[in-house]
């Protein structure tokens, strides 16, 4: 590929030849691997000083390569950490590589290039045993401080029955408890300023503002916020882990629960990811039936962030009513789908089914309702006073902050950075709507808020526009990997029908490969990076969430506003503590 | 003739005390089913049915909570001050239940007929701040201490605005007795010459019970219940009635200074009152249904850079007119 190609150029020219080496990934995005000692160099050359500059640190990750065997023309490595790269303008990405060896398990920190290097550090440090040499803080941050061992080695047990039975008795329960005592010296925090003595108050993780299992603690001075520490890793399932035991097919339904507001858009850029690689182009059908699924999954979302945004502030009647339309998008997808939150319903190669026959009734009465419902909304809640007393200029970033910290999505599109993936690299057939990306300027909760109200009504003529011109055809793709497979010939030569029964009994197995795939979800941009060692079962995937991201800055924008700003800005953030520890 | 007291005299403190009783009785009766009445309302603005199972309408709904709520543990943080921890709630419905004590539901039902009515029913609503600091600092917990900061902030500001907002009407009717004032009121209720001592008192008549939109003490969103968290029982039960106490307090002292009480033609006094004062309950419940919580300093601005300012204005207006009247 040309941006390859050029890329490789630059790096080269500045760093020599022999410090990069190229490796060809099956998304055909420019993979270099970069000796650990030159890695923080590159890796600021490309943020300031490459054309284009990759200003974004969008995915820290790593490998367990210990016991993968396919690893063609790729240098030895027991662990790797990988670093993903975006740039915004123009979009592109770039994925770089650091081979470390298991009894030497350290790497430089990119804190001091990228912010938000912090967590992804920390995570991995967490998963893997990769110490982050001048890290700030390298501590635990989805297990809990007690774990023992780094869940996503290889080496680690997946399943409960592989370890010893668990017995929560008082003794247990106290060492827990003294664990998660917060300790402000840990986190460099004075207990007193001056004359002043503050105040460190525990928010969560059950708290009525903080959105599922989400804690922070707040250093406050009467009320007003002086630090906050963002604690996660409370909604943490080992949603990649569970990745490596289940068959590429069979782990749809997991993808469901991980943005568990995104349904089906979830399952988008996994199975997307896979027919890129399998080289499978699915039917129009599927496309634009896929298209229109996911902007009911947006409708549904930033309804529920609008109801709860406006509840936090103290509104408390518009959740209800928003439960009501969201319920009125639940019966058409349940009628499409067959289910309503987390329907499973895309298969790699198609969809699970054939819309049913007076599909587009539905969704026109849906669209019916929706409209003059939204505008009310809109007019009810957007020139409130109040809303715009609490809303205005609280919890503000501005474009480079939003950039640097990997904000993406609504939260990054109401700082005024017109980028929405849907429009800047189309996919599943994007480009062939008309839908305006509504932008803000100052990048705090009201333009946060109103990017949405906008997105929702933008959704909502997609999918008018999906309704009236869905094309026929099968709705699945006529390729031998599709999963479930086609089932026509089965019946009529051996060949297919052992085929058939293989792929159904153990799955698909997909060759080796490595990819990843982006898409514009609720909340942010959501990739699955998928490492294939040639088996049923994925060897590595890595789901990059928006809402880990976002969840980050917390500290950043809250500081100096008061307790109730904070519960703005959290609300504000629109995210899910599923989809932030996975 | 039994202890000095003439039959007359034991007739009249027999009836003082079956008032007295029925008033009291009735008050709380009438707080805890605007609890039903709120759920319900609420449920109907908000698209959903509210308690609809328990009796007719489900009406009932609210004996079965007191039942299962009396029957609770009666729990004390092992943390907490104990003797003030058990004190507070029972401040919050002795100051209510005391105020209604002046209120004139009509000519003849008042338990006392108070010179100093009005001021009786400052007093009442002051000591009423002790109950929510009490309770605050008594948890030893820091969602309820924010909460029982905010409200010490809250309610003294408030109290201010509100005191001033009455001069206008006590300065109309030339007394501090309830009575006279309804009785001032019989050409024109003193809304329209008063009308922004009305917004005013209103506004900070719903930010001395904490009821939403000026619900900050106990704000669900920022501080889980405030300064009630770490109560349960039978003890949250009466902060509970004691707030819903203080809605049909305020609707009750709305329809007194300002519509006129038991006034109305055709039908009885107490028709009247408790029309009026039931239009004014459900304007609460209304107004919580539909407002949003303004942040702790906002609401301590729009006090003193809004209403306290107009407060002084209209006292000034009021004095003058009544000057140049007489």
């Amino acid at each position: 590929m040309l941006d390859t190609v050029d890329i490789q150029r630059q790096l080269s020219e500045r760093f020599g030849q022999d410090t990069l080496h190229p490796q060809i990934t099956a998304d055909g995005l420019p993979t270099f691997w970069v000796p650990r000692d030159r890695i923080l160099e590159v890796l600021g050359f490309l943020r300031q000083n490459s054309a284009p500059a990759y200003r974004m640190l969008y995915d820290l990750t790593a490998i367990d390569e210990r016991a993968r065997e396919h690893r063609p023309n790729q240098p030895i490595s027991d662990f790797t950490v990988v670093y993903h790269l975006l740039s915004l303008f123009p979009v592109a990405e770039i994925r770089l590589k650091v081979a470390l060896l298991e009894d030497d398990l350290s790497a430089p920190t990119a804190t001091g290039i990228w912010p938000n290097a912090n967590w992804y550090e920390r995570e991995v440090w967490d998963m893997f045993g990769v110490t982050f040499n001048g890290h700030p803080n390298l501590r635990r941050i989805l297990m809990p401080p007690t774990w023992k061992g780094h869940p996503l080695r290889k080496d680690h047990s997946a399943r409960a029955t592989e370890f010893e039975p668990l017995h929560l008795d008082p003794k247990r329960q106290d060492i827990e408890e003294d664990a998660l005592q917060f300790k402000p010296e840990d986190w460099g925090m004075e207990r007193e300023s001056g004359d002043t003595e503050f105040m460190f108050l525990n928010m969560g993780p059950n708290h009525p503002s903080v959105h599922g299992v989400f804690r922070i603690v707040l250093q406050l001075d009467g009320e007003e916020i002086r630090g906050a520490v963002p604690d996660i890793g409370y909604h943490h399932r080992g949603a990649e882990k569970m990745a490596e035991r289940q068959s590429w097919h069979t782990y749809i339904p997991y993808t469901d629960r991980v943005d568990y507001l995104g349904g089906v858009m979830n399952e988008l850029p996994y199975v997307m990811n896979l027919e890129k690689v399998l080289g499978i182009e699915v039917p129009e059908r599927v496309k634009v039936a896929r298209v229109m699924l996911c902007e009911f999954f947006r409708i549904t979302s930033h309804l529920m962030f609008l109801g709860t945004y406006v509840q936090d502030i103290g509104f408390m009647s518009p959740i209800f009513w928003m439960f009501s339309d969201r319920q009125k998008a639940y019966d058409v997808i349940e009628a499409i789908t067959g289910f309503r939150m987390h329907p499973a319903f895309f298969r790699i190669g198609g969809l699970s089914l054939d819309l049913p026959n007076g599909w587009d009734r539905k969704v026109k009465e849906f669209i019916d309702w929706f409209r003059p419902r939204l505008n009310e909304y809109e007019r009810m809640i957007v020139p409130n006073g109040l809303v715009i007393e609490r809303s205005r200029h609280i919890g503000a970033y501005s474009q480079d902050e939003a950039i640097d910290w990997g904000i993406t999505g609504a939260g990054l599109r109401a700082t005024g950075v017109n980028f929405d993936l849907r429009k800047a690299r189309p996919y599943s057939g994007y480009e062939n709507f008309e839908f305006d990306v509504p932008l803000g300027h100052n990048g705090d909760c009201m333009d946060r808020l109103t990017v949405r109200i906008e997105e929702m009504r933008q959704s909502t003529n997609i999918i008018e526009q999906c309704m009236q011109n869905m094309p026929e055809g099968p709705y699945k793709s006529d390729h031998p990997l599709t999963t479930p497979p086609v089932k026509e010939r089965t019946m009529h030569d051996i060949e297919t029908l052992i085929a058939h029964f293989l792929t159904v009994s153990w799955g698909p197995v997909i060759p080796a490969m490595e990819s990843s795939t982006m898409i514009e979800g609720t909340k942010g941009l959501n990739s699955y990076y998928s490492i294939s060692d040639k088996h049923t079962m994925s060897y590595r995937t890595r789901i990059r969430t928006p809402s880990f991201a976002h969840l980050q800055q917390i500290p950043l924008i809250s500081q100096g506003g008061l307790v109730a700003d904070l519960v703005a800005i959290i609300g504000s953030i629109d995210f899910v503590m599923a989809d932030v520890d996975r | 003739m039994i202890f000095g007291l003439s039959e007359h005299d034991i007739i009249s403190i027999g009836l003082t005390a079956i008032r007295t009783l029925v008033i009291l009785l009735g008050s709380v009766l009438v707080a805890a089913m605007m609890i039903w009445v709120e759920r319900r309302l609420l449920g109907l603005w908000q698209d959903r049915y509210g308690p609809n199972r328990v009796g007719p309408f489900g009406l009932l709904q609210v004996v079965a909570d007191m039942i299962k709520i009396f029957f609770k543990e009666d729990w004390i943080p092992p943390f907490a001050d104990k003797a003030v921890f058990v004190v507070a709630p029972a401040i919050i419905m002795l100051t209510s239940m005391l105020a209604f004590a002046v209120i004139p539901f009509t000519p003849t039902w008042t338990v006392v007929n108070l010179n100093v009515g009005i001021l009786f029913l400052l007093a009442m609503s002051s000591l009423g701040v002790y109950s929510v600091i009490f309770a605050g600092w008594a948890s030893d917990n820091k969602y309820a201490l924010l909460g029982a900061m905010r409200t010490a902030a809250q309610m003294i500001s408030y109290e201010v605005f509100m005191g001033l907002s009455l001069l206008g009407v006590v300065l109309l009717a030339g007394s501090f007795n309830l009575g006279v004032i309804v009785e001032s009121q019989r050409g024109m209720w003193n809304v329209i010459p008063q009308f922004p001592a009305f917004v005013i008192f209103f506004l900070a008549g719903c930010a001395e019970i904490h009821r939403a939109p000026f619900d900050l003490p106990e704000a669900e969103q920022e501080l889980t219940s405030g300064y009630h968290t770490e109560y349960s029982g039978m003890k949250f039960g009466m902060f509970f009635v004691g707030e819903y106490l203080g809605i049909v307090l305020i609707s009750c002292l709305v329809t007194t200074l300002f519509f006129g009480g038991w006034l109305g033609p055709w039908l009885p006094g107490f028709v009247w009152f408790a029309l009026k004062a039931g239009f004014f309950m459900c304007f609460f419940i209304l107004l919580r249904a539909a407002t949003v919580r303004p942040r702790y300093d906002q609401l301590m601005a729009f006090g003193w850079k809004v209403l306290l300012p107009i407060a002084i204005i209209n006292v000034a207006i009021t004095g003058a007119i009544v000057v140049a009247q007489s």
